[in-house]
């Protein structure tokens, strides 16, 4: 049988944490096998940032995203880099464009923008006068 | 074989005389820095003791643009990506799209996006390992490959009119379908890619020079590769049976006969030879495609001008030639993405170069970046 073209239905698996759980959440996913960790990234969602990881498992063949909350005013969370050395560059994107800063991260720098550029510019609300806005025609 | 750094004294020569660490910077535009990438070198004699990665010199911030645009606008920033294998991420992308806002693909446009993909993909090794040679000194090898690569531009510019930045893979479809001809064209060239392939690795993987260059250098264990988020021939290169066409299949590939290419030691010439054999995989995917490709349309119909998928969110991923390039994206129901990240393989397999070059001379350095084979384009974003 051929299989099915595109598969819009195959939705992961979505592990909610609390931000003071992040580490022991990826410690117990490591455990269960998730050795592969494919993604970090934030989204802004106004009076928060959500933290998604993607995380995977050739030998389950299974993939589980893990989000967690961090408010805006304090962001900062557990760093997962001793449990997936791939967090190492991501997490400092991360920080470099959203400005959550990682507890245990070894060498937590700016990875895109110069040292002592001001702001994150992947916030929602950050403006800069060079910017160039699309007029809002649609 | 590296050195180990940590045994060696740093204090003093063997003579007694007190040695300092020399810190040689390498880029941002040098010739074997495959872009616009820098390296501070910490160097103790010639040996590598400390390398510092400093990326972002082509940071345009698509990622914010994306925020600004609709989802149509998107998909040229996406050829912008990935410059040597613009196909991917437009692909990439386009799926996340219909993901989020359930759009049909004709089964005609998932054959040509397969067949383009594969082209791109022989394409793109061959930008990276001509590119890895002349890094080497062969700079005869990076003509033969770029001979090749031409041949495929040339196709690509017959399908959709550009060379470089092609637009081609478009929400629910791709935006033309094959000329009168082109499928011919496209059977006549993988009949010779064969033949100038092996010609290819008789010269370069073959040669004493070049094996001896890239032997044993920059040594990737299985483990590391997959703790460090190594994706592609980078991560199949050190023997990890990993490829999304294979073991997350997506699109038309389960129909495809093809094998996954594993190399043994994780160095840069099993990286490098990795990506040559998977050109022969490419060829062979590509002329099951052409054969099984049915007829019909090559675009969704009924789709509409402005695309406003229902608020939710998705990740999803193919393999490009660098490895797993995904693209997550957020919708809240209005004709701009929320939010699109793109899970970018050159910098996940880049962030291994600290780690892999230590213990290295600094002109193995160079061996190590090359057989990464990064673009700068997706790794800056």
């Amino acid at each position: 049988m051929l299989a099915p073209l595109v598969s819009i239905d195959a939705e992961d698996a979505v592990l909610e944490v609390s931000r003071e759980q992040v580490r022991e959440a990826a410690e117990e996913l490591a455990r269960l096998g998730f050795e592969r960790l494919e993604m970090v990234t934030a989204v802004d969602r106004g009076e928060s940032f959500v933290l998604v990881y993607r995380v995977s498992s050739r030998a389950l063949s299974a993939a589980v995203t893990m989000k967690a909350g961090v408010p805006r005013e304090d962001a900062r969370v557990a760093s997962v880099y001793e449990v997936w050395p791939a967090a190492d560059w991501q997490e400092r994107e991360v920080y470099d464009l959203f400005g959550i800063e990682f507890d245990g991260h070894p060498d937590l720098r700016r990875i895109f923008l110069p040292e002592g550029f001001v702001g994150h510019p992947l916030r929602r609300d950050y403006d800069d006068p060079r910017m160039i806005r699309r007029p809002d025609y649609i | 074989m590296p050195v180990d750094v940590q045994s060696r004294n740093m204090v003093e020569s063997d003579d007694g005389t007190p040695v300092e660490e020399l810190l040689v910077n390498v880029g941002p535009s040098h010739p074997s820095t495959h872009g616009v990438g820098r390296v501070l070198v910490h160097l103790d004699g010639d040996i590598v003791v400390k390398a510092d990665m400093i990326v972002g010199y082509l940071h345009r911030g698509i990622e914010k643009m994306s925020e600004n645009r609709t989802y149509l606008q998107v998909v040229p920033l996406t050829d912008r990506l990935d410059y040597v294998g613009s196909m991917y991420a437009n692909w990439s992308y386009c799926r996340a799209v219909e993901r989020l806002a359930r759009i049909p693909v004709p089964e005609r446009a998932e054959y040509l996006r397969v067949i383009v993909c594969e082209l791109q993909r022989i394409a793109s090794h061959m930008m990276g390992v001509g590119a890895a040679a002349a890094d080497t000194g062969a700079f005869t090898m990076f003509v033969y490959a770029f001979d090749l690569r031409e041949r495929i531009v040339e196709l690509f510019e017959e399908l959709c009119g550009a060379r470089l930045t092609y637009n081609y893979v478009r929400p629910g479809g791709v935006s033309f379908d094959a000329p009168d001809g082109w499928t011919e064209s496209v059977m006549s060239f993988i009949s010779k890619v064969d033949g100038m392939l092996a010609e290819i690795d008789d010269l370069f993987f073959g040669n004493a020079i070049a094996r001896g260059r890239m032997k044993g250098v920059g040594v990737l264990s299985a483990e590391d590769a997959v703790a460090w988020g190594a994706t592609g021939p980078t991560a199949r290169g050190s023997g990890v049976n990993w490829d999304l066409r294979k073991h997350a299949p997506y699109s038309v590939y389960p129909r495809m006969d093809f094998d996954v290419v594993v190399g043994d030691n994780g160095d840069a010439y099993d990286r490098g030879r990795c990506r040559l054999f998977e050109c022969h995989e490419s060829t062979r995917i590509i002329s099951q495609a052409i054969a099984q490709m049915p007829g019909g349309a090559v675009m969704a119909d009924c789709l509409p001008r402005l695309l406003t998928p229902p608020p939710g969110e998705t990740y999803d991923q193919i393999e490009s030639a660098r490895g797993s390039l995904g693209v997550y994206l957020v919708s809240d129901g209005s004709p701009r993405p929320y939010r699109m990240h793109v899970r970018s393989p050159a910098f996940c397999n880049l962030a291994l170069l600290p780690k892999l070059a230590v213990g290295h001379t600094l002109s193995d350095l160079v061996v190590v970046l090359g057989s990464l084979d990064p673009v700068f384009g997706e790794v800056d974003r």
